[in-house]
């Protein structure tokens, strides 16, 4: 196995957690985000499909999803940076007796603010689970899994997977998931119960284009100040909701395409999103060769390209649905990771790029953190 | 009987390092054996085992050189003496 190179994290540095397909690897640097080094990689071969920073309640915790061909999924937690990690010798994940066994955890996702010891992981196949005690056990959701949809959810090519879990930080009990293949449900119960928030959104390989559910969403990104504010990339489809997802605007005006998977809206300006536009999904890679980055900073009424220290010459990437994040800074860092294992940062709001790593294992999770 | 489990080098971590494990088996079968060493070592059958309890897809489980994908699965019988090996199967990417 390979040496793990460790890193010192102080308090008040900028952390970039980074997934790849062999394994997790950490990013720190000073305040200034100016200078970055590597720490990993850690659970090497393994694959990382979702990472999670918690800072609530003064903890400083990284938790990482691991995930072995052979020995399964399981949850991991470090509390120093990767210096050590706790791994539950039984996976704390777990379906109930006499029902499906876990494939792979595809998210995860610290609760609100007010219940610090609220954890969520979506997981393949579809479903949502819970942790009221942060993290030492896990509850499936019923209402979701018991949800009369269930049944006729298909699989997408990452398979039947709940990707994205989003807590609505102002309203208890209200959150938003996305699954591919079923498309975006939301409780406002605390999970009991779940309704179908798919109103206008295509779904462009069906006969019916807007079916009640089964759309393939690929991920929705919601702003913490404004929660009803959300946005959404499709598999083709870029949409807005300023409803809760009660209702979707078509916002794909101005892109080279509107097919991708990553989606992230900027910690401050509600009116500013990221997407990373591919082709087609019968070449799911950068269109031109060029690797741009676009941003809206109307709400998706307009995108621009942004490209200053990015390859825009025979770089056919793809980046992946939780490869794009942002770190909480007033002027936002933007990170994202490409298949082909480069890693981006702009720590200007995305007006330019500096490659912080370049021949990471592919690239499938990126979030930020100030710890 | 006696069984001895041979470890993949994945799992040892799980046994305080150790390559080999012997377990006390009341019952005759792969499936008895593996709930004694469960619970010994749960680490090591949440890992050869899902939560519904069938042996992972691309985990091997042979006793002697023969595979329980051939001799009955868990339910395969089992001699005194005999040796159990935990191995990952060559998939990968």
């Amino acid at each position: 196995m390979p040496t793990t190179q460790q890193i010192q994290v102080r308090r008040g540095d900028v952390v970039v957690l980074v997934g790849t397909m062999k394994g997790a690897f950490l990013f720190r640097s000073g305040p200034d985000r100016a200078r970055f080094e590597m720490g990993g990689p850690y659970f090497p071969g393994h694959s990382v499909y979702a990472l999670a920073y918690d800072g609530r309640a003064g903890r400083q915790r990284v938790w990482a999803a691991s995930s072995s061909m052979h020995w399964g999924s399981v949850l991991n937690h470090s509390d120093d940076f990767g210096a050590s990690w706790t791994t539950p010798e039984v996976p704390t994940v777990q379906f109930p007796k006499g029902g499906k066994a876990l494939a792979s955890i595809w998210q995860i996702c610290p609760g609100r603010a007010d219940e610090p010891d609220v954890i969520y992981c979506g997981v393949e196949p579809a479903a949502l689970f819970e942790s009221r005690d942060a993290g030492k056990s896990f509850q499936l959701v019923e209402g979701l899994w018991q949800h009369p949809h269930r049944e006729q959810w298909q699989p997408g090519g990452g398979g039947l997977c709940l990707h994205t879990v989003v807590p609505d930080p102002k309203l208890r009990g209200r959150i938003l998931v996305a699954i591919s293949t079923g498309g975006v449900y939301r409780t406002d119960d605390g999970g009991r119960t779940w309704t179908v928030r798919n109103k206008g959104v295509r779904a462009e390989f069906l006969p019916d284009k807007h079916p009640e559910f089964g759309q393939c969403v690929h991920k929705v990104a919601r702003h913490p100040g404004r929660p009803e504010r959300l946005y959404l990339q499709n598999h083709w489809g870029l949409y807005r909701s300023d409803d809760a997802g009660d209702s979707w605007q078509d916002i794909a005006r101005g892109v080279p395409s509107d097919f991708g998977f990553c989606m992230a809206v900027h910690p401050h300006d509600p009116e500013t999103a990221y997407i990373v536009p591919l082709e087609s999904d019968g070449f799911r890679c950068t269109p031109e060769g060029k690797l741009r980055v676009y941003r809206t900073r109307d709400g998706g009424g307009s995108w621009h390209p942004l490209t200053e220290g990015l390859p825009q010459r025979d770089a056919f990437e793809t980046v992946l649905r939780d490869a794009l994040g942002t770190d909480e800074e007033q002027r936002a860092g933007i990170y994202f990771g490409t298949r082909s294992g480069k890693l981006f940062a702009s720590r200007d709001d995305g007006d330019s790029w500096t490659a912080l790593a370049a021949g990471l294992p592919p690239v499938v999770c990126v979030r930020a953190a100030r710890v | 009987m006696t069984v001895t489990f041979q470890l993949a080098g994945f799992l040892r971590s799980f046994a305080s390092g150790a390559r080999e494990v012997r377990v006390e088996v009341p019952g005759g079968t792969v499936g008895d054996a593996l709930r004694m060493l469960g619970e010994r070592h749960p680490g090591i059958s949440s890992r050869v085992l899902d939560e519904q309890g069938s042996v992972r897809r691309h985990v091997n489980v042979f006793v002697g050189d023969l595979s329980i994908r051939d001799t009955g699965g868990l339910a395969t019988p089992l001699r005194d003496g005999c040796s159990i090996s935990l191995l990952a199967a060559v998939s990968g990417g």
